[in-house]
């Protein structure tokens, strides 16, 4: 009888979690730091983006949804390339293992990484920046499936650049980049509708841009809406945007996911 | 099917290509049959082709040509079985790093959740003689430690095949020999074993039969006793007389000895007999003699 090949993959989320707790400068690296930028970012401007509107509330909605590329995207497009190196990969190689219980265990902890990143977040933001949480059921339903979604298409799609990176120590060069570039561009740092309009476009191919603005539409009033580059949320586009991506993602990730770098 | 052979090889071949040394034949047609509860030694310097030919049967590599068969299987056409043929081979391979902040103990019971077999979790961690250490994380081993968890990790599925590469790299003397007594006892409890090693007092420990391949061709199979005509070879006789070193080589040395006992009417001064050593005999078989 062949072990189940969704335990394993819960088992590997529970061990996986275990040895990231203990590696300290990555717990508070992943952890903190969008809560340092959020304080940075908080302190430095005061104003008001639209009437009614803080800079931070609006850079809480941006930081949420690049805490899901970075928990997800960057650190598993960085961490895996590293496991190959270290042999972790060909080790699973060697062992009846499936690739789906070693996908499902990176989904859990990059999962469990992001609530707790999120929530400290909000938790912070509401304590020290005076951050309105949504007050209806209706946009706390739309967050909950804007990280579920989000989680997993970010998870997938690092997986799936995983076989970009040639070894471990190159890894973050080729990767980090990308995630800023996407930041700046999909208006996590600037408010999105001042932007070039080809940055904006650009950006519009890409999840971050639709996972912020959907963000938005959590965290900020609905008379912002109108300011948006659309004119509206565009709710039915954003969850269109992220299923084609995760579904490319995962087509990508079965193909081209290499265990080691023979 | 008990006389089914664990491991078939015929006609391997494999070349690397690299812009720096143009095409290389890493593996250049070997055959090797290796039954089922042998221990089996590949022998050859570095670079020889050992390691590229045990990761071409573990399914890690390609071949360019040639005939694999292990446990009756093709490793590079598994397709929707592979977890079932993973799951009766164990692995130890070279210069693994990882599972750094795990410990001992958390390390080897979760492997075993990935076999449909296992062997007990904690009677493994007390044969490869990591007991005390169970409870500290991989990254106080030391590099004797950290090999015997690999060990550890090969065997937990209660493998029929254990693929062993330069097992024994960095351990102690002692630690050496209590790795091949655990070896001998997989072999006696049924599971064949496929070795590499640069050892040859390990090959010698160790082996039923010794494969030395050099520049990725073997040059003999044998038992390590009668390798390279070890067993037949002639015996060096050396000895002083009058001030001068004296050497015959013979096939009947004792007779030779009671000659010369008789000649110097009893000892006879700084008298050896040696045959060749399995070194002397490996050294000219990689022509470095």
């Amino acid at each position: 009888m062949r072990p189940s090949i969704i335990k394993i993959g819960f088992l590997r989320g529970g061990l996986e979690i275990k040895a990231f707790m203990r590696q300290r400068e990555s717990v508070v690296f992943t952890l903190f730091f969008p809560v340092m930028l959020l304080f940075i970012f908080g302190s430095v401007f005061k104003g008001n983006v639209s009437p009614g509107v803080t800079f931070s509330q609006y850079f809480v909605a941006g930081m949420v949804a690049s805490g899901l590329v970075n928990t997800g995207f960057q650190q598993l497009a960085i961490m895996i390339p590293i496991e190959r190196d270290f042999g972790t990969l060909k080790r699973l190689r060697g062992t009846p293992i499936s690739p789906i219980s070693y996908f499902i265990g990176k989904a859990i902890v990059v999962f469990a990484a992001m609530v707790t990143q999120v929530g400290m977040l909000i938790g912070f933001g509401a304590a020290l920046f005076g951050l309105n949480l949504p007050t209806t059921a209706d946009k706390w339903f739309r967050f909950l499936w804007l990280v579920l979604l989000g989680s997993v298409c970010s998870t997938i799609l690092g997986i799936a650049f995983s076989a970009i990176p040639k070894n471990g120590r190159g890894a973050s060069a080729v990767v980090s980049p990308i995630v800023i570039i996407l930041q700046f561009f999909s208006g996590v740092f600037f408010v999105f509708s001042t932007l070039p309009v080809w940055m904006q476009q650009f950006a519009a191919l890409f999840p971050l841009k639709w996972l912020t603005q959907g963000m938005r539409s959590v965290f900020l009033p609905d008379s912002f809406a109108t300011r948006e580059v659309g004119g509206s949320w565009e709710i039915a586009q954003i969850a269109i945007v992220l299923i084609i991506w995760t579904i490319a993602g995962t087509y990508l990730a079965l193909r081209t996911f290499k265990w080691s770098d023979k | 099917m008990a006389n089914e052979l664990a491991i078939l090889v015929q006609g391997l071949r494999k070349t690397y290509s690299s812009k720096a040394s143009g095409k290389k034949a890493a593996v250049a047609g070997i055959d090797l049959e290796v039954a089922r509860g042998e221990i089996f030694a590949l022998l050859g310097p570095n670079g020889a082709g050992k390691t590229t030919t045990v990761e071409i049967l573990e399914g890690y590599r390609s071949r360019d040509e040639g005939t694999v068969k292990v446990l009756g299987q093709d490793p590079a056409k598994l397709g929707k079985n592979s977890w079932a043929w993973r799951n009766r081979i164990g692995f130890v391979l070279q210069s693994t790093n990882d599972s750094q902040d795990l410990s001992v103990h958390e390390t080897v019971h979760h492997f075993a959740n990935y076999y449909s077999n296992p062997r007990d979790p904690d009677s493994v961690i007390e044969e490869v003689g990591l007991s005390e250490k169970s409870n500290s994380r991989i990254q106080t081993l030391s590099g004797g430690q950290r090999r015997r968890l690999d060990v550890a990790l090969g065997i937990i599925g209660n493998p029929e095949i254990l693929f062993l590469d330069e097992p024994t790299t960095g351990f102690d003397p002692e630690a050496r020999r209590a790795f091949w007594d655990l070896i001998r006892k997989l072999r006696d409890e049924g599971t064949t074993i496929l070795l590499t090693t640069h050892y040859l007092d390990e090959a010698e420990a160790l082996a039923d039969r010794v494969a030395v391949i050099v520049e990725g061709k073997i040059v003999e199979v044998a038992t390590p006793i009668s390798l390279g005509g070890r067993n037949t070879a002639k015996a060096r006789i050396t000895w002083l007389e009058n001030g001068i070193r004296q050497e015959i080589a013979s096939d009947s040395p004792t007779a030779e000895v009671e000659k010369l006992s008789a000649r110097f009417g009893g000892e006879v001064p700084e008298l050896s007999v040696v045959r060749p050593s399995l070194e002397d005999i490996y050294l000219k078989m990689i022509g470095k003699s």
